[in-house]
């Protein structure tokens, strides 16, 4: 009981089908009191049901959702303390920027002035000072985004979903309302749902993250327990980039039957007379491939044998035209055997 | 030859956009607007009645005509039936645009859009000339209410003055009836254009929000529908003004506006009565237009 009282959603055994197809799969989740936490996985893995269902927008096929302790599996939104953050925003378009952000007061009757006072409130909290009177059609996209998130805290939700809030915004505007959004939640303390597809989002703003694949949640944890030791190959593939090596190939390197992921900035790339010590793995390849991004350098290494590796270095010395050169050169990379990762089937 | 020709219009866009809105505008302007101000110049003439000619000098005494009672009427009639057959049609249109628009199934709403516009393949002749028959004092329509029991109720309505009469095909009811039919199509649409361009979202938000379906209806839904409402009414409000055929066919023989221009053009070969009664409709839709614009019906547009 106390466990339930503690846990600001949980959800228990809920799956959700639209006809043949099962969006949700006998999903298991808790998520605590005033966390950020994150459901990631690619489009049509279930992320975005599970939202709606804790939002109310759809009901579980079966299976129950708590919110904090109160079964709210078949109760319509507006009777759930639960607001939303929408991927388009959703802004009243006929209503101003104050309007759109005192609905939620206005519907429940709260008086003018108060509502006045508190929209004020929000649009300093939002940085938004002095926009009340515009329309949403004047607001750039990054202020749609901002008029959003106040229209959904002035209601004092017990939990906020955003749903891809930032998918439409540019890199720049995105990473810095990561910063203000994880900000926003530490000054107001509500449980924050987030759901997205991007992995560097996820790992950047949550405190834990509910990974998703076809209908199911195949690992919960912190961001470096997710990223560190991906529970299956999905986790593996879909946060950050791994290389996923098995069958033949894996024997070779390790000698043992497994199936085992390795990061690509663990591997390092020497040349072929690199003595490699114990407690590592090592494999000989040929470059096959160079793309140079700036910042670092990916190259994809052909194994002698059969099977390829990519391996990615910070560009820290190197430039375009030294990276370039080693195309087509045999190379031995060698890793610390810590670094793999065994994983199950998918 | 046609590469040099493409070329010749790709560099002047100008020449392109004066031949692609010539004809069109050579017809609004002449023809319509033309036409139209060729009533307005004949409204201001008058008929001498002793000699039963049109004296074509300015004056405003025909206009002075229209506010006789007998022609006061007319308006009035006119002006109501058309006001209570917008509002009847906009209740009957809304709900079902709604469910088209918002809950039906592909495959079903485009079936369902067929059938509200169906209607319009027939003539309009044909379907009034059917509402007289299923009206009729012998027709299916009071034979079904007698099937119910209900012909105490049907007397009791043809009975009250002003829109009652022999039987629901000679009363003004009847007339509304079939208005309501006729021009029912031309509401539907708009509304359900209008609530198609409303995203599911805006509808999620009020709800999450906090808001119960009435109050999302009434703040989100018809606010936004309102422009469909509008346009919807516009067309229902200016075909019955304007109608000469209901009136004919069916109800009592109290005059409406467009039997009254057809036979002061027609028999009496009154021209200057006729035009000056026809820019009634015209000025009440000017004014209802303009009042639609501040009510913001066409911000949206």
């Amino acid at each position: 009981m106390t466990s339930q009282t503690q846990s600001a959603i949980r959800f228990d055994n809920v799956s959700k089908s639209f006809g043949n197809v099962k969006a949700v799969d006998q999903a298991n989740l808790e998520i605590r009191d005033g966390e950020f936490f994150s459901l990631l996985g690619p489009s049509g893995s279930g992320k975005t049901t599970c939202l709606r269902m804790i939002a109310g927008f759809e009901v579980p096929t079966s299976g129950h959702i708590y919110l904090y302790g109160q079964d709210v599996s078949n109760l319509p939104p507006y009777e759930r303390d639960v607001n939303t953050v929408f991927q388009d925003y959703a802004l009243f378009p006929h209503m101003s920027v104050g309007d759109n952000i005192a609905y939620g007061l206005m519907v429940k009757g709260v008086p003018k002035s108060e509502r006045t006072k508190r929209v004020d409130e929000m649009l300093e909290l939002v940085q938004l000072t002095g926009y009340a009177d515009r329309k949403p059609s004047q607001l750039s996209g990054g202020q749609r985004q901002r008029v959003a998130l106040a229209r959904a805290l002035i209601n004092h939700p017990k939990v906020l979903l955003l749903d891809e809030p930032l998918g439409a915004l540019d890199l720049k505007l995105r990473q810095q309302m990561q910063v203000e959004l994880k900000a926003i939640q530490k000054r107001v303390g509500i449980t924050f749902i987030f759901v997205t597809h991007d992995q560097e989002e996820a790992l950047t703003m949550s405190d834990r993250i509910a990974v998703f694949n076809e209908g199911k949640i195949v690992q919960v944890g912190t961001p470096a327990e997710i990223y560190e030791h991906p529970a299956t190959a999905f986790v593996a593939g879909f946060v950050g980039t791994s290389n996923l090596v098995s069958g033949e190939v894996a024997k070779r390197i390790t000698g043992r039957e497994i199936r085992f992921s390795i990061r690509p900035e663990k591997i390092h790339m020497g040349t072929m007379d690199t003595k490699i010590e114990a407690d590592s793995y090592s494999a000989d390849g040929v470059v096959r491939d160079v793309i140079y991004l700036g910042l670092y350098t990916r190259y994809l290494i052909e194994l002698n044998g059969g099977g390829d590796l990519v391996v990615v270095e910070q560009n820290l010395k190197t430039t375009s035209m030294d990276v370039l050169k080693v195309k087509g050169q045999p190379v031995r990379l060698h890793w610390k055997k810590e670094h793999i990762r065994e994983v199950g089937g998918s | 030859m046609l590469q040099r020709l493409s070329t010749f219009l790709y560099q002047r866009p100008r020449l392109v956009l004066a031949l692609l809105l010539g004809p069109p505008m050579l017809y609004m302007v002449v023809v319509y607007l033309g036409s139209l101000f060729i009533l307005l110049l004949n409204s201001f003439y008058y008929l001498e009645e002793f000699t039963g000619l049109i004296v074509r000098e300015f004056t405003l005494r025909t206009y002075a005509q229209i506010f006789e009672p007998a022609n006061r009427d007319i308006f009035v009639r006119t002006a109501g039936m058309a006001a209570a057959v917008t509002v009847a049609d906009a209740l009957i249109a809304f709900p079902l645009a709604y469910y088209i628009a918002k809950f039906a199934s592909p495959r079903l709403k485009t079936w369902l859009i067929i059938a509200v516009t169906i209607p319009l393949w027939s003539s309009y002749l044909v379907r009034v000339y059917a509402w007289k028959l299923i009206l009729a004092q012998e027709g299916i329509l009071s034979w079904f209410i007698n099937l119910l029991h209900l012909d105490g109720a049907l007397n009791w309505l043809l009975s009250l003055p002003g829109i009652g009469g022999s039987s629901l095909a000679l009363s003004p009811i009847g007339m509304f009836i079939v208005f309501v039919y006729i021009w029912l199509p031309y509401m539907i649409i708009p509304i359900q254009t209008a609530l198609e361009r409303v995203p599911a979202s805006l509808l999620e938000a009020s709800s999450d929000l906090g808001a119960k379906p009435f109050q999302t209806f009434r703040t989100v839904i018809l606010p936004l529908a309102f422009p469909g409402v509008v346009a919807g009414s516009i067309f229902t409000f200016s075909l019955t003004l304007g109608d000469f055929i209901v009136p004919l066919s069916l109800g009592n023989s109290k005059f409406f506006i467009g039997q009254a221009v057809y036979s002061y053009q027609g028999t009496a070969g009154n021209i200057p009565l006729a035009a000056a009664m026809t820019m009634g409709p015209v000025v009440i839709m000017i004014v209802y237009l303009l009042i639609a614009r501040k009510l913001g019906a066409f911000d949206a547009l």
